[in-house]
């Protein structure tokens, strides 16, 4: 269906809802890279306003991709609630930025239409949302999950330790293991990205994990970054796997790219249910995702970068995950070109995966070859800590030193709680109060702690 | 006047655990200001970014790599891709794939009958300084094993604004059977100038990185350039018999010479996943 504007003089028409929604969109690289983006200031404006006027009802008999061709459409339409959509069932996109914006949306009633929202409304009604909106309206979804501590509870944040090594050498990691639990992170995960995708190695690097949770009795849970499928082969194996990560997006031939397919994911999904090692709840999927990735793989079907994402968020949603991190600015400066683009991306991620009752994280990142720098990752540090994004990454320094680029540091998890006086999950919270690492609030020196000695266990 | 009676003491919290930063390269036992970095450290890292950022957007000088590498007795010819700058070949990957139409007519008129078995490309990619520092180096370690086995050789291309995929044009229009690109990584923070080997063996338009095989990391603190030189050999050797590509697994440093070789190297020190220009 065509979609028509006026403006003054100029009459605007948008050929289909991807076209309309790739134009609405703010300015970003991939879009331009794609030949997606407005050709200028005003058409983006009148997208917008075309967009605002279309009823939400719409999204559900125009789909972006066929349904006949792609399971992550017939996933998005079979898994609609339509009980749930119903008392938004009247409403245009701007009419629901209006009720997101309003006192009646609280947590209980967001939590509650969650599931009437398909991934194209909600990527919709960010695309007229300023970043102010992002921020609010994600604030005031909560999304609680558990394993063997409790992520996402007001006035808290996680945060994933992430102790990368070049080769996997199991002091270096233990090294910077070390260095994240004095420093007070890991309560999201413990979650290493592999340099070797040999399932070997990584049964070590579980062992490795597993074997330090068990002597401190860490109230945490690991994981190790391999493909889905090296991950099910080593739950067959009897490695001790907590959590089952794999890296998603938004159309069924992006994630053919990935070498992974919805049936995949949900047979990795009910041999780790089988295992039964969570203690607290058994939400045990870490996805990650990250706009651009759908284009790189030239599986976007002239659908424009941010919407392709938060279709990967009905993905994540379908598997009821402990974490879903979006990496936002790993892709590089053909996706998302400088700092700006990066801050708008992560904050429209964040509200768009929590308004469909995702429990989202960000990994505040950039390459060296973007136009950005540690001010930005500050500005949106602190952006994300006042948005309640439920977890952010810690590496040592904010240096990765495996995958060459720079996220953020447990110094900058220390700024954030002191700033914003978010605390830690509760369990692990306690855990560092009994190691005498923490009077509860802030960390104490740790010079006499038991846990120095960690590294003789790797 | 009030007498001020604030006494500082050690601002700087040291870590407990610093012996451990001899088993990792990683920013470790940092110490802390507060809950934030000491001072001393928030400059090292500055100081990392500065050389990885002047890296990514420093210019090649192709007339004093030209200089350098006229010893080699090969016809040196300068190219730009279809990205006019910085700015837009970070933004336009497809551009920096594609020559720009004056390098391609240059391309032709220098092709050599009968095309080569080899051509080899100096593209800056996102570090130019890696292909100033690193490239004449590592030709220099692989001249006699190219000479010694009798491989014809093309004119050496020097090409600015490039990606990988740029040589496979190049490789096209000079009728080369083999081409090999050597192209600077993208920046690290503590590897601002690591160089990457880029082989396509019968190069067309078109190929993705899967038709291809890369050696990373080719620097004096990751791969030296004898081990890079052998390396690459092995591959060319290869992939001349059985075509370039992921099936074409790296058996080379398996073999007693290239151990040898790595005894009296100290073998790659750095290490990580090869990073796609």
């Amino acid at each position: 269906m065509a979609h028509v504007i006026t403006l003054g003089s100029h009459r605007y028409r948008f050929a289909d809802l991807k076209t309309l929604l790739a134009k609405a969109t703010p300015s970003r690289a991939g879009d331009r890279l794609a030949g997606l983006a407005a050709a200028s200031a005003e058409e983006r404006v009148a997208a917008q306003m075309a967009l605002a006027e279309l009823p939400l009802r719409h999204f559900l008999s125009e789909l972006v991709v066929p349904y006949e061709t792609d399971e992550v459409s017939r996933l998005i339409v079979d898994s609609h609630d339509a009980q749930a959509f119903a008392p938004l069932a009247h409403l245009t996109v701007g009419d629901f930025r209006d009720w997101l914006l309003s006192g009646q949306a609280d947590s209980a009633a967001l939590a509650a239409v969650a599931p009437g929202l398909t991934p194209e409304m909600v990527a919709a009604v960010s695309k007229l949302m300023r970043n102010q909106d992002l921020i609010l309206v994600a604030r005031k979804c909560q999304v609680v999950t558990r394993f063997r501590n409790t992520q996402g509870l007001p006035g808290r944040m996680g945060v994933r330790l992430q102790p990368n090594h070049p080769t996997d050498d199991a002091r270096g990691i233990a090294a910077a293991l070390l260095d994240g639990l004095m420093y007070g992170a890991g309560d999201a995960v413990v979650g290493i990205n592999p340099a070797s995708d040999s399932p070997d190695d990584i049964a070590r690097l579980l062992h490795l994990l597993d074997g330090v949770r068990q002597r401190y009795a860490i109230p945490m849970q690991s994981c190790v970054l391999t493909h889905v499928t090296t991950t099910l082969e080593l739950i067959r194996r009897g490695c001790p796997v907590d959590l089952v990560f794999q890296s998603v997006a938004g159309t069924e031939a992006a994630n053919a790219g990935f070498g992974i397919n919805l049936a995949m994911l949900g047979e990795a999904h009910e041999a780790a249910l089988a295992l039964g090692r969570g203690s607290v709840g058994d939400n045990l999927m870490y996805f990650e995702t990250g706009q651009g990735s759908a284009l790189s793989a030239g599986a976007h079907h002239g659908v424009d970068q941010q919407t392709c994402e938060v279709r990967a968020y009905a993905v994540a949603r379908h598997f009821k995950p402990l974490l879903v991190n979006t990496v936002v600015g790993f892709i590089g400066p053909e996706y998302l070109y400088d700092g700006r683009e990066i801050i708008r991306a992560a904050l429209e991620d964040h509200c768009c995966g929590k308004l469909l009752g995702l429990p989202m994280g960000c990994d505040i990142c950039y390459t060296n070859h973007a136009e950005a720098d540690q001010n930005d990752m500050d500005t949106l540090l602190t952006l994300l800590g006042v948005a309640g994004v439920n977890f952010i990454i810690g590496v040592p320094g904010a240096d990765d030193i495996m995958l060459g680029y720079q996220s953020t540091s447990f110094h900058d998890a220390l700024y954030l709680r002191e700033v914003l006086g978010l605390r830690r999950a509760p369990e692990f919270e306690d855990w560092l109060q009994s190691m005498a690492l923490s009077d509860g609030q802030r960390l104490l020196p740790g010079a006499g702690s038991s846990l120095l000695r960690l590294a003789e266990a790797a | 006047m009030k007498k001020n009676t604030l006494r500082l003491g050690a601002a700087v919290a040291e870590d407990a655990w610093s012996a451990e930063r001899q088993h990792t390269v990683a920013r470790i036992a940092l110490g802390r200001s507060g809950v934030s970095l000491p001072t001393r450290q928030t400059l090292a890292f500055a100081l990392d970014h500065a050389r990885a950022r002047d890296a990514v957007h420093g210019e090649l000088d192709t007339q004093a790599l030209a200089r350098e590498l006229a010893g080699h007795g090969l016809p040196v010819l300068q190219v730009h891709s279809a990205a006019p700058d910085r700015a837009c070949y970070l933004q336009r990957p497809d551009l920096g794939r594609k020559l720009a139409p004056d390098a391609r007519l240059a391309l032709q008129a220098a092709a050599p009958a009968g095309g080569c078995d080899l051509v080899l490309v100096l593209g800056d990619g996102l570090s130019a300084r890696a292909v100033a520092s690193h490239a004449p180096r590592l030709l220099e370690a692989l001249a006699p094993a190219l000479r010694g086995e009798g491989w014809s050789l093309g004119p050496l291309v020097l090409a600015s604004q490039a990606r990988v995929a740029l040589g496979d044009e190049v490789g096209v229009v000079l009728g080369a059977r083999m081409l090999v690109m050597l192209i600077g990584e993208r920046p690290g923070l503590s590897s601002p100038d690591s160089l990457g080997v880029y082989l396509t063996a019968a190069p067309r338009v078109g190929l993705n990185d899967a038709a291809r095989n890369c050696i990373s990391n080719v620097r004096p603190e990751g791969l030296s350039y004898p081990l890079a030189a052998y390396k690459l050999m092995w591959l060319l050797r290869a992939a001349w018999r059985d075509g370039s590509g992921v099936a074409l697994k790296d058996g080379s440093a398996a073999e007693a010479a290239y151990l040898a070789l790595q005894a009296i190297e100290g073998g790659q020190r750095g290490g990580g996943k090869p990073v796609i220009c």
